[in-house]
């Protein structure tokens, strides 16, 4: 029987072969992929990060939130697909899982494009908890860029939020390139806004403030143990911001209430937010 | 009158009806006014050319005709006198009367209006005897000396239209797809994509409606060769349009051309009106039973909206921000349908190429890239315009043969292809072939075809500094990494050229560069470093005299340059004093004259106006 090629998807690369690459064809319209060498099937339409994480797989992610939309922005849940010389890069939130698709979730290249963005994500928030923590994750320990202070990532959550789950559109991006922010439109009290403070909860960066005590460089440190400091302490965690509990705040604080005099149960107490269960 | 077109024949009725209007004129005066030809006053010499026909009683002999971009630049505004086939250069308003008495009536030529070719000192009569123009392959630009662009009727008598008769009467979309696979034409956008397979991808997408979308949001700083098809010829990338959306089942278009093109909007405009009024654009066009019908919009001017899935968004009333792919845009794109995006330059090739046939288009480029591609030439050129060649012409070929070499009495040093994220290559690559994928390799792109000269009187850590700055206004922002990676890229390298720069910078700059270039969305991002990256790669000593020495090799970083008075050769004639704007040069008349390095602001006034040249950058 004559050989026949089935319909092409793509140009043949290279004109190796005289038929395209043929691609497996998975049944119920899911598709098969894997990921860091683990096969798995996942309906069409799901991400490549929601397969990586039904696989259990950690991504580190900070624009990405399951009741939104994915959005790409961050960059931190790159992936490294393809091979060779094709191997590229894709944000794993956004990238569709496609079948055959071979995805590496913790290569060097992925690893070390990682660090870079937290360096970066560093140089403009220092003072943001969570890019303190990713920072002390990839193990970044210094930051070669000047440091900006500022308060927000443009990781659009907000904006996300606002639209899609308080259906009201108050906020959105302007500008282009170095003058993005976010903001109402013309910068005026929106009658859009109800004050729901839905942008506030999403917030990656401003509403969790590094609140220990000041690091003398951009990349804290305190937190790289990642051990609840009012554990020393107490039983229990003490700190109302979070399960992590690692704000160091009562630390610093009973250590100068300790150094001007108090004595330490009085300390203790007076600085602690919530009295420790019993 | 304007007949509509409803058949074959009408069409073949039409282009000898119009043929026959010509004859009745003996001569005709072509005059070049594309946006180029109107800034140096083509305008005032249509209209002086126009008063002196009436005046001297010819308006039935002469006729008078505006035209596109006639690609050389430098010798605007451009005359050319049909049936002798003589070029005047750089024609002034009152040169009409004399071009009529003299040239059209006593067949007297005017040698003071002549080109003279640089090399050999001579005269040159004819435009394809200019070397500039001798050694290109005008496929495409060649109509724009032809064509009226505000009249449909010059696109008809060369032959317009009968592209998409053949195409609608004659072949099936498969065979149309068919020939533009055979033709190896690339996208002319600058990913260079295969036109073909795009076709082909977005006619096997299932969905009732589909679009065409021309992409003429031109961006590149000093390119321009989608303005001039555009201002110059806009009928063929219409027909190329109606081409490609009968080949992939789309029964709309839409023309994206930036608002900063004024001309090319207005013609575009009236080229569309025009050909619906002749029914070659509209319903059951040629009595095929194809309809197609296009609008136009206009962008605001982000370069980030060439990007295929930013120029979706834009069209749509959205923020001009690329989106992931896949899905590509021929499977979902414009309103959620499948959508086929092409450049106009890519539009314009495809009349040609179904004229003449694929094989023989694919027969012009090289084994993997048919046909040829416009290139801006522009920078320290002798010759500067719009250059046609075939792929895979070399950059020698492009640069001296038909550039003309370097201007003034510097010496080549380096040529930045592909607009602003392409990458500069040096002297030792000049014999690269001009292709998608060689370039590449170098370190470049073939971007949408600029092409940047530059003499040894430019700074490599300046050029890259430049661009970057281009970049990061224009990067849309939404990706952290392109959004502060190439701000950050930005000040070291400001920080290098103020002469603040550290060692270890150029490590910084080469593995953020490289970070930028892997995780960015779109082709934007992913090509932004390319100014660092090549520079880097190929000027690498210039960037360590700049950190190590403090020293600017090409005196062009202010902070690292002075200016210096050779004792020896100055008069002291004072002008420079009486011209430098902060008072930094002191001395008397018939007296050596001195810098104060400390007042100086390194604005290069003094070395303009110094007649013995005796000022110079240390």
């Amino acid at each position: 029987m004559k050989h026949i090629c089935p319909p092409a998807t793509r140009p043949p690369a290279g004109g190796t072969s005289d038929c395209p690459p043929e691609r497996k064809q998975t049944p119920r319209g899911g598709v098969r992929l894997t990921i860091d060498g683990l096969d798995v099937t996942v309906d069409q339409q799901t991400s490549v990060l929601e397969a990586a994480r039904f696989l259990g797989l950690e991504i580190p992610t900070l624009c990405h939130d399951d009741a939104l939309t994915p959005y790409g922005g961050c960059r931190l849940c790159v992936v490294e697909i393809g091979k060779g010389d094709k191997a590229r890069l894709v944000s794993s939130c956004t990238y569709p899982a496609e079948d055959g698709l071979a995805v590496r979730t913790n290569t060097k290249r992925v690893v070390r494009t990682r660090k870079m963005l937290v360096e970066l994500l560093l140089s403009i928030a220092p003072s943001s908890k969570n890019i303190q923590d990713l920072a002390a994750r990839f193990g970044v320990q210094r930051n070669r860029f000047k440091p900006k202070y500022e308060d927000c990532i443009l990781c659009g959550l907000c904006v996300r939020m606002c639209r899609e789950q308080m259906m009201s559109g108050a906020i959105d991006f302007v500008g282009r390139g170095q003058k993005r922010r976010i903001t109402t439109p013309f910068d005026k009290k929106s009658d859009l806004c109800r004050t729901c403070g839905g942008c506030q909860y999403v917030c990656p960066v401003c509403t969790l403030r590094c609140q220990g005590p000041s690091a003398p460089t951009d990349v804290c440190g305190s937190c790289l143990t990642m051990e609840p400091t009012c554990t020393d302490k107490f039983d229990e965690y003490m700190c109302y911001l979070g399960p992590t509990g690692v704000c160091g705040t009562c630390v610093s604080e009973n250590k100068k209430c300790e150094e001007s005099g108090g004595t330490k149960e009085l300390c203790h107490t007076a600085n602690t937010t919530q009295q420790p269960r019993r | 009158m304007t007949a509509t077109i409803k058949k074959l024949k009408d069409l073949t009725r039409e282009k000898e009806r119009i043929a026959k209007a010509r004859e009745a004129y003996p001569f005709c005066i072509t005059i070049s006014s594309g946006t180029c030809g109107l800034a140096k006053g083509s305008g005032e010499l249509v209209k002086a050319m126009q008063a002196a026909v009436k005046g001297l009683g010819l308006s039935k002999k002469v006729l008078v005709k505006s035209t596109g971009c006639h690609g050389f630049c430098d010798i605007e505004p451009v005359v050319h006198v049909a049936p002798q086939g003589i070029l005047y250069q750089k024609v002034a308003p009152e040169n009409a009367k004399e071009i009529l008495s003299e040239t059209v009536l006593r067949n007297n030529v005017l040698d003071k209006l002549l080109y003279t070719d640089p090399r050999s000192g001579q005269k040159v009569r004819y435009a394809q005897e200019i070397p500039f123009y001798k050694a290109q392959r005008r496929l495409l630009t060649k109509a724009n000396d032809l064509v009226d662009p505000e009249s449909i009727d010059d696109y008809i008598a060369i032959g317009g239209y009968r592209a998409l008769a053949k195409a609608l009467l004659e072949m099936n979309p498969e065979k149309v797809i068919d020939e533009a696979k055979k033709s190896r034409l690339r996208g002319r956008g600058g990913a260079g994509f295969p036109t073909g397979f795009k076709w082909e991808f977005c006619r096997r997408a299932k969905s009732d409606v589909k679009y065409v979308i021309c992409n003429a949001d031109e961006g590149d700083p000093g390119a321009y060769m989608d303005r001039s098809l555009l201002e110059g010829n806009p009928h063929s990338a219409l027909e190329g349009m109606a081409i490609g959306a009968f080949a992939i089942g789309a029964r709309e278009g839409i023309i994206y051309v930036r608002h900063e093109y004024p001309l090319a909007v207005r013609n575009i405009r009236q080229a569309v009106a025009q050909a619906k009024r002749r029914g070659l654009l509209g319903k059951n066009i040629f009595g095929s039973g194809f309809s197609f019908d296009v609008h136009i919009e206009r962008g605001a001017g982000a370069f980030v909206c060439g990007e295929e899935t930013a120029l979706i968004n834009s069209v749509q009333g959205l923020r001009g921000e690329p989106k992931q792919r896949p899905p590509f845009p021929a499977v979902r794109g414009l309103w959620g349908k499948p959508t086929n995006i092409n450049n106009v330059e890519t539009w314009a090739s495809v009349p040609i190429i179904i004229n003449k046939g694929g094989d023989w288009f694919a027969r012009i480029g090289t084994e993997a890239s048919g046909g040829t591609k416009i290139f801006s030439l522009v920078g320290k050129c002798a010759h500067t315009g719009l250059v046609e060649v075939p792929i895979g012409t070399s950059l020698r070929e492009i640069i001296y043969n038909i550039g003309g070499g370097i201007k003034g009495e510097g010496d080549f040093k380096a040529v930045q292809t592909g607009g602003p994220s392409g990458g500069c290559l040096p002297r030792h690559l000049i014999d690269l072939p001009v292709d998608y994928d060689t370039l590449a390799k170098a370190g470049s792109i073939m971007g949408s075809g600029g092409m940047i000269v530059m003499d040894d009187s430019t700074c490599m850590v300046d050029v890259a500094k430049y661009f970057l700055n281009f970049l990061r206004n224009e990067s849309c922002g939404k990706c952290l990494s392109c959004r502060e990676g190439t701000q950050r890229l930005y000040e070291i390298v400001e920080r290098i050229c103020e002469g603040n720069g550290k060692e270890e910078d150029l490590d910084l700059l080469e593995e953020l560069a490289q970070v930028v270039k892997d995780s960015s969305l779109c082709g934007l991002g992913q090509t932004a470093p390319n100014p660092v990256l090549s520079t880097l790669r190929y000027f690498r000593r210039e960037y360590e005299a700049h950190i190590k020495d403090k020293r600017c090799p090409a005196g062009v970083c202010k902070s690292l340059i002075q200016y210096v008075i050779d004792g020896e050769k100055c008069i002291g004639c004072t002008l420079c004093m009486k011209q430098c704007p902060v008072n930094a040069i002191t001395g008397e008349l018939k007296k050596v004259h001195k810098v104060d390095s400390d007042k100086c602001i390194r604005c290069g006034v003094c070395v303009e106006s110094c007649k013995p040249k005796a000022i110079f950058v240390v």
